[in-house]
């Protein structure tokens, strides 16, 4: 299979942008990542976004952000699959490069959750899970993480307090991150003493109202030689779905997209889980990131808390997991979320991640999720 | 920003479910939908007939809502429950006519219709099922 390489990323702060449109905000971001690869158009645009009709009530944004960009003309797409919209951007520019049709193509995600209010937000999330039936009886994600929360708990005898300690995690490699959203660390026992959101998932758990826009570009191997930055390959993207209510699933507790798309992924790079040197999971509830370690092997069933606990996911640990500060401490601007992890991965690989830094990392994955499982997609990167 | 609410016909397709917890059940393979289907997303059957679930069934577990859509805001706190079904079916669905140190794992519940919400634009109201400590009978 042909290579692609990532050659460039472009960043905006994660923060509720009041003064800001989404259109700029990706206009921003996009032409950072223009600008570090030294480019001044691509084959093709796709804008990974999930809310933009119903909270900015703008379709058509990949000829939005073409014109933003002056590139009127070229092909733009944007691509939706919740808060996974990211990697299937990336999956379908992969593929325009793959297919010959693209030699180098702007990926950019984008949201703004800021122009709809907390209560809103709630709907919002309902949208990724069957809205007919679990949105009309009042269950929003949130309370569906819940749920699952006290089943894992039950079932495996867990401590809550490993649970938690993943939000933990990222607020500890967020600080002196320049774009995360909350740059400064949470103790175990500030987590566990704020208000629940729905017991007993806490306030501190889950991720908030967020703005942010994130964009690489992607090309292949005869195009990237022509780039001067440095470069990170794609080596596998891969995504699955599964029921959409997770309490429709054989077994709630485990992610079979997850486990679905981690497969494939790994088969598609030609390496095992022990060659991945870092993660960046979709912790949009600490209980997720638990589900997500176990559902995708790096763990077993029931265990992730205590790894969490014991420091095997820090950054100085055996397996670090959201080296920037993920969705809890980055920030979760949901179509644009899985765009920063991919460039966070990018910064780990081409060792500009600064104070973060890991040493010896040669591969990364990158997990993210529609909903609570109901799309999952993995991306592996390897050092060029 | 798009207005959040209930939109008729869309409320009125989703009756069946939501007032009598009827479905569609796979006859190839036992799985129930609790939407109209064409093809049985388990075994992929294509022989679906309507089916109504127990109104009976086991608490799993549950939790308290503390924040909520707009739709749902005024209710709050209100508790939300995972129930198993005396058919085996897994449902989520509010807990009502008791307060949450009344409950515990394992109870039985049963459904009962009660006011979901309340349309702010229309004034319509959303009714639908929520299971509450089933009544013991002999
Ligand atoms: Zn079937």
């Amino acid at each position: 299979m042909k290579k692609v390489l990532i050659a460039g990323y472009g960043l905006t702060k994660v923060e509720e942008h009041w003064d800001r449109s989404l259109e700029n905000l990706m206009a921003e971001s996009s032409l950072k990542a223009l600008e570090y690869a030294g480019l001044s158009r691509v084959d093709a645009v796709y804008v990974a976004n999930v809310y933009g009709e119903v909270l900015q009530e703008q379709a058509v944004l990949g000829s939005v952000l073409a014109e933003e960009l002056g590139m009127s003309g070229v092909q733009a797409y944007r691509i939706e699959a919740g808060a996974a919209s990211g990697i299937a951007a990336v999956k379908m520019a992969a593929n325009a490069i793959q297919s010959g049709e693209a030699n180098v193509v702007l990926v950019t995600g984008v949201e703004k959750l800021s122009d709809g209010t907390a209560e809103e937000h709630l709907a919002l999330t309902a949208m990724e899970e069957r809205e007919e039936y679990t949105g009309q009886m009042g269950v929003h994600q949130a309370a569906s993480a819940a749920l699952l929360y006290r089943l894992y708990l039950s079932r495996y005898g867990a401590r809550q307090d490993g649970i938690a300690q993943f939000a933990v995690i990222s607020h500890e490699n967020a600080v002196g991150v320049s774009h995360a959203q909350y740059p400064f660390k949470v103790g175990l026992d500030t987590v566990m003493k704020s208000p629940y959101l729905s017991e007993p998932l806490h306030r501190l758990e889950a991720t908030a109202v967020a703005d942010g826009s994130a964009a690489i570009i992607l090309c292949s191997e005869d195009f990237a030689a022509k780039l001067d930055p440095p470069k990170a390959r794609l080596a596998a993207c891969s995504l699955a779905t599964d029921y959409v209510t997770p309490f429709d699933r054989e077994d709630p507790l485990h992610f079979q997209a997850l486990a679905r798309a981690t497969h494939s992924a790994l088969e598609m790079a030609g390496v095992s889980r022990e060659q991945i040197g870092f993660l960046e999971l979709h912790d949009s509830f600490s209980i997720v990131a638990a589900l997500s370690l176990e559902s995708s092997g790096f763990f077993p069933r029931g265990k992730a808390g205590e790894a969490a606990l014991a420091g095997k996911l820090s950054l100085n640990g055996e397996l670090p997991i959201n080296t920037f500060g993920g969705l809890k401490a980055r920030g979760h601007p949901v179509g644009a979320t899985a765009i920063y992890q991919l460039a966070e991965a990018y910064l780990q690989l081409t060792h500009q991640a600064g104070k973060n830094q890991l040493d010896n990392a040669k591969h990364a994955m990158v997990q993210s999720l529609a909903g609570l499982g109901c799309a999952a997609a993995v991306c592996i990167l390897e050092e060029a | 920003m798009l207005e959040f609410g209930i939109r008729i016909p869309r409320y009125w397709r989703g009756k069946p479910f939501r007032y009598r917890l009827e479905g569609f059940r796979c006859e190839e393979c036992g799985e129930f939908h609790f939407s109209p289907r064409l093809v049985c997303r388990k075994c992929g059957g294509k022989r679906l007939r309507r089916d109504k679930l127990s109104e009976r069934g086991r608490l799993i577990c549950y939790t308290v809502v503390k924040s909520a859509s707009p739709s749902f805001e005024a209710y709050t706190p209100y508790i939300v429950g995972l129930i198993q079904t005396e058919d085996g079916t897994m449902i989520v669905g509010q807990l009502t006519d008791c307060d949450p140190e009344e409950l515990h794992e394992g109870m039985d519940v049963e459904a009962t219709i009660r006011r979901l919400q309340t349309d702010g634009e229309s004034r319509l109201i959303a009714y639908g099922y929520k299971f509450r400590p089933a009544i013991q009978r002999p």
